[in-house]
C-alpha cells in the first residue's frame, strides 16, 4: 500500500492541516504527521479541496474523436483538478442506450485519469418525440442518474413532465437544456444592443427563462426534481430563486464563461466566443455570480465542449457553439468568485465538488476530507499567475476562450482514489 | 486613410468628406469621352462573391476597371466553395494569385472583419455587403447623392449633411444598408430617423444614433430625404408583417403620402426595388426620385473607395510595404 503525505495545505482554505493517504483512502488528517513511509507532497500555501466534480462535459467520444476522446478529455479534467465528470449524451452514435453508456463510462475507468459517469439522452436520438430506455441506462453498469438532451432542449411540454416523473422511481434528475427552439431560430448570440449592431441573429434571455418557468412548474406539479444546465440570464436567476423559496426541487449550474466574458467580446466576430447558450451581458455576469455565492445557483459545471481548429477558424455563422473549460475552470471561478470575496474555498469546494456529486448522486466523489473517505483531492496553489496558453492543453481541442489572458491558481496536484493523476502541474 | 473598408462606422466625418470629394473628381472621369485613368494599372482586384449580387459586382468591376486595374471575378456558385472549401482557404487561394485587393460579399456578418482581421491574408479588405451587418460603399453612395440633391455638386465640396434630415423606411432588422447609413449620416451630422413596423427594428436598438418612429404620415413633412428600404414579401411568412397589402398600407411610399414631403425633399432606394410593395411605380419614376442616380453614383464612390485605399494617397502606399516586410 503507497502512502502519501500531504504537508501543511489550508483544507478548504481553512486550517493548515496534513493529510495522509494510504492506499485509496485518507488515513488521517491532523498537525505535525509522520511521514514515515510516505512520499511527502509540500503544499505550504496551498488550498486542498475534494476532487472536482463536472456534470457537464462533452467528450464527444463515440463520434467525433478527432476533437476529443475519453482519454484525451479525462486527462484534460485530472489537469484542472477534477476527479470525475459527467459526459454529456450527445455523441455519435447518441448515448440513448445501455450499450453506449457502458462503453462510455468502461473507457473511463480503463484510462484512470478521472471517473466517467455517462449522462443518458432523455430523449432517442435527442429528438424530443420519444423517451429513451432511462431504466435500462440506470440499471445498465454505468448506473446513469443524471439524464439530459443538452445541446437541444426537451421543449415537448409533455415529454418533459414524463421524463421529469418518469426517473423518480429510480432517483434520477433531469437536467434541462432550456432553449426555446422557436425563439432561437437562427439564433448566433445574445440578442441584444450588440447583435443589434453586428447584425447577428440574437438569443434572446425570453426564450431561456420560458423554459426554466415551465419545468420548474412541472417539477413542482409532478413532485420531481429538475436540473438547470448553463443558466445565463439574471432572469433566469430570478425564477430559480422564486422557485426555490416555494420549495421546489430545482437546482441549477453555471459555466465559467458566463461568469466571466460579455457578449462585447463577438464584437471581434472571432468564434472563440461562440457559445451556446451565448455569452450575455455585464449585467447578467454579476447577477449570476451573485446567484452562485448565495446558493440560488447550486453549482459550476464546465459545458467544456471541444471543436477541431477547422470549426473555429472561419465565419462566424459558419463556426460551432462551444469552448473548452476543463483545465481554466477552477481558475476563472477562483478570479470572478474567490478573489472578488464573493465566496471562500469552502464555497469553491461545495459548488466545484460537494454540490455537484450530490445531484448526480455520483459515489465516492464530493466527500468531506477526513479520515475513511476516498482519497479524491485537489491541490491549488492560489498565489500563481499565469497566462492561458492553449499549447499547454491535455485537451485535444484548443477552442478556449482565454488564450493570452492571466489567470490565477494552478492546480498542482489531483487524486484519484489515492493514485496522483497530476504532480506539480503535470499529468502523471 | 485606413487599410481596410470594412464599416461605415470606421469612418471619421474627414474619412467620410474626403472619400466624397473624391468621388466627385472620379464622377467627372465619366463625363469623358475616354472613361479611364491610369491609377490602378498593374493592381489586381479580386471580386470576391459569396452571395449573389448582380448590380454591385457590376458596379464595382466598373469602378475597377475605370481606374485601369485588372479585375478577376470569383463568384461562390460552381467553384470550389460549393464543394466544401472554406473562406480561409478560398482567401488565401486567391491572395496566392497575387491579388492586390479583395472586395468581398458575404452572407455571414462579419466575414470581411474575419478576413481583414484574422492574419489569413494581408490584402486590403473592402466590404461589399455582409449579412445584416454592413454595406459602407452603399452608405457612402448614399450620403454622396444627398450631398449633390440637397447641398450642391460644386457647394457641397468639403461639406458635411449637417442638419439634414433623413428617413429611411422598412426593413431595418435585416438591413444592412440601414445599419450603414444610421452610421455615416449621424458622422456627417445628419438627423436620421427610422420607420418601420415594430417587428423590423431589432431589440438593442435604443443604443443607435438616430430616432425611432412606427408613424411613417408624421415623419413624411420633416424629412429632406426619404429611403425607402426593399422588404421581402417572405417576411411574412415569418409574422413580420400580416399581409403585403398590410405593409403597403401603412409603410409604403405612394403619391398621396410623396406629396406631404417638402418641395426639395427627394425619395432614394438602394434597389432593387420591389414596386408595388414599398414604392408605387409612380413614385418610383417620378423627379424626386434618385435611384438611377445612385447607381452612376456608386460606380464613382467605388473609384474613390479604390483609389483611396490602394494607391491614391501618398503615404498609404509606403506603409503597407512597411507592414509587408
Amino acid at each position: 500500500m503507497s502512502k502519501i503525505l500531504i504537508r501543511g495545505a489550508k483544507v478548504l482554505g481553512g486550517d493548515v492541516q496534513d493529510v495522509l493517504i494510504n492506499g485509496e483512502t485518507i488515513a488521517e488528517v491532523g498537525t505535525g504527521l509522520s511521514a514515515e513511509g510516505a512520499t511527502v507532497v509540500e503544499a505550504d500555501g496551498q488550498i486542498l479541496l475534494p476532487g472536482l466534480v463536472d456534470l457537464h462535459t462533452h467528450l464527444r467520444e463515440p463520434g467525433r474523436e478527432d476533437s476529443e476522446t475519453v482519454l484525451t478529455g479525462t486527462r484534460a479534467a485530472a489537469s484542472g483538478g477534477y476527479t470525475a465528470v459527467f459526459a454529456m449524451a450527445n455523441t455519435h452514435p447518441v448515448a440513448d442506450t445501455a450499450g453506449v453508456v457502458e462503453q462510455v463510462y468502461r473507457l473511463g475507468r480503463e484510462h484512470g485519469y478521472c471517473d466517467v459517469q455517462p449522462i443518458g439522452a432523455v430523449t432517442v436520438g435527442l429528438e424530443g418525440k420519444k423517451l429513451a430506455e432511462l431504466g435500462a441506462m440506470h440499471d445498465s453498469a454505468a448506473g446513469v442518474t443524471v439524464f439530459s438532451d443538452d445541446g437541444k432542449c426537451v421543449d415537448d411540454a409533455v415529454i418533459m413532465r414524463r421524463a421529469l416523473e418518469y426517473v423518480k422511481a429510480f432517483g434520477g434528475v433531469v437536467a434541462q437544456h432550456a432553449q426555446e427552439p422557436r425563439l432561437t431560430e437562427g439564433a448566433q448570440m445574445n440578442e441584444g444592443v450588440v447583435s443589434a449592431e453586428l447584425g447577428l441573429g440574437g438569443w434572446p434571455a425570453v426564450a431561456e427563462e420560458s423554459i426554466i418557468a415551465r419545468d420548474v412548474l412541472l417539477a413542482e406539479h409532478v413532485g420531481s426534481r429538475v436540473h438547470i444546465c448553463h443558466l445565463s440570464t439574471a432572469g433566469s436567476v430570478e425564477i430559480v430563486r422564486w422557485a426555490k423559496s416555494r420549495g421546489i426541487d430545482v437546482t441549477a449550474e453555471v459555466t465559467p464563461h458566463h461568469l466571466l466574458l460579455t457578449d462585447e467580446l463577438v464584437r471581434s466576430y472571432d468564434p472563440v466566443y461562440k457559445v451556446n447558450p451565448p455569452l450575455r451581458t455585464e449585467k447578467d455576469v454579476l447577477a449570476l455570480r451573485e446567484a452562485l455565492a448565495d446558493g440560488t445557483i447550486d453549482i459550476v459545471a464546465t459545458d467544456h465542449a471541444p471543436h477541431p481548429h477547422e470549426d473555429k477558424d472561419c465565419e462566424w455563422a459558419a463556426a460551432a457553439m462551444g469552448m473548452v473549460g476543463l483545465e481554466t475552470a477552477l481558475s476563472v471561478v477562483q478570479q470572478t468568485m474567490v478573489e472578488t470575496g464573493l465566496l471562500d474555498w469552502a464555497g469553491v469546494a461545495d459548488r466545484m465538488s460537494f454540490a455537484p456529486a450530490r445531484i448526480g448522486r455520483a459515489k465516492g466523489h464530493g466527500r468531506p476530507v477526513s479520515a475513511g473517505e476516498p482519497a479524491n483531492l485537489t491541490l491549488v496553489d492560489p498565489a500563481y499567475r499565469g497566462v492561458v496558453d492553449p499549447a499547454d492543453f491535455a485537451s485535444r481541442s484548443r477552442n478556449t476562450p482565454y488564450e493570452g489572458r492571466e489567470l490565477p491558481g494552478r492546480v498542482t496536484h489531483t487524486f484519484l482514489r489515492g493514485r496522483a493523476t497530476v504532480v506539480d502541474g503535470k499529468l502523471a | 486613410m485606413m487599410r481596410h473598408l470594412i464599416s461605415a462606422a470606421d469612418l471619421t466625418r474627414d474619412d467620410a468628406v474626403q472619400i466624397l470629394d473624391t468621388a466627385e473628381e472620379m464622377a467627372r472621369v465619366a463625363d469623358r469621352p475616354i472613361k479611364k485613368l491610369p491609377t490602378l494599372r498593374g493592381r489586381t482586384v479580386c471580386n470576391l462573391f459569396f452571395e449573389d449580387s448582380t448590380r454591385t459586382r457590376i458596379s464595382f468591376e466598373a469602378a475597377e476597371k475605370r481606374l485601369s486595374a485588372d479585375v478577376i471575378n470569383f463568384a461562390a456558385k460552381g467553384s470550389s466553395v460549393s464543394k466544401g472549401e472554406s473562406l480561409k482557404d478560398t482567401a488565401q487561394t486567391l491572395e496566392a494569385m497575387g491579388v492586390d485587393a479583395v472586395v468581398i460579399r458575404h452572407s455571414a456578418s462579419g466575414a470581411p472583419y474575419r478576413l481583414a482581421t484574422s492574419g489569413w491574408i494581408d490584402a486590403p479588405v473592402i466590404n461589399a455587403g455582409d449579412g445584416t451587418h454592413q454595406h459602407p460603399t452603399q452608405a457612402l453612395l448614399d450620403a454622396f447623392t444627398m450631398r449633390r440633391r440637397l447641398v450642391g455638386r460644386d457647394a457641397g465640396l468639403g461639406q458635411d449633411l449637417a442638419g439634414k434630415r433623413i428617413t429611411l423606411v422598412g426593413d431595418v432588422l435585416h438591413s444592412r444598408v440601414a445599419r450603414s447609413n444610421v452610421d455615416l449620416l449621424h458622422t456627417l451630422g445628419a438627423e436620421v430617423t427610422l420607420v418601420a413596423p415594430p417587428t423590423l427594428v431589432p431589440v438593442g436598438v435604443e443604443t443607435w444614433p438616430c430616432d425611432i418612429s412606427y408613424d411613417l404620415d408624421s415623419v413624411l413633412p420633416k424629412s429632406d430625404a426619404v429611403m425607402m428600404l426593399r422588404v421581402q414579401r417572405e417576411r411574412m411568412n415569418a409574422a413580420f408583417f400580416p399581409t403585403e397589402r398590410e405593409y403597403s398600407r401603412r409603410y409604403g411610399l405612394d403619391g398621396e403620402r410623396m406629396a406631404k414631403m417638402p418641395e426639395h425633399a427627394i425619395v432614394m432606394h438602394p434597389g432593387p426595388m420591389v414596386r408595388g410593395m414599398e414604392i408605387t411605380a409612380e413614385v418610383a419614376d417620378s423627379d424626386r426620385c434618385t435611384v438611377v442616380e445612385q447607381v452612376a453614383n456608386g460606380v464613382s464612390i467605388r473609384m474613390a473607395v479604390l483609389y483611396l485605399l490602394l494607391g491614391g494617397n501618398d503615404s498609404a502606399t509606403p506603409a503597407r510595404t512597411e507592414e509587408n516586410k
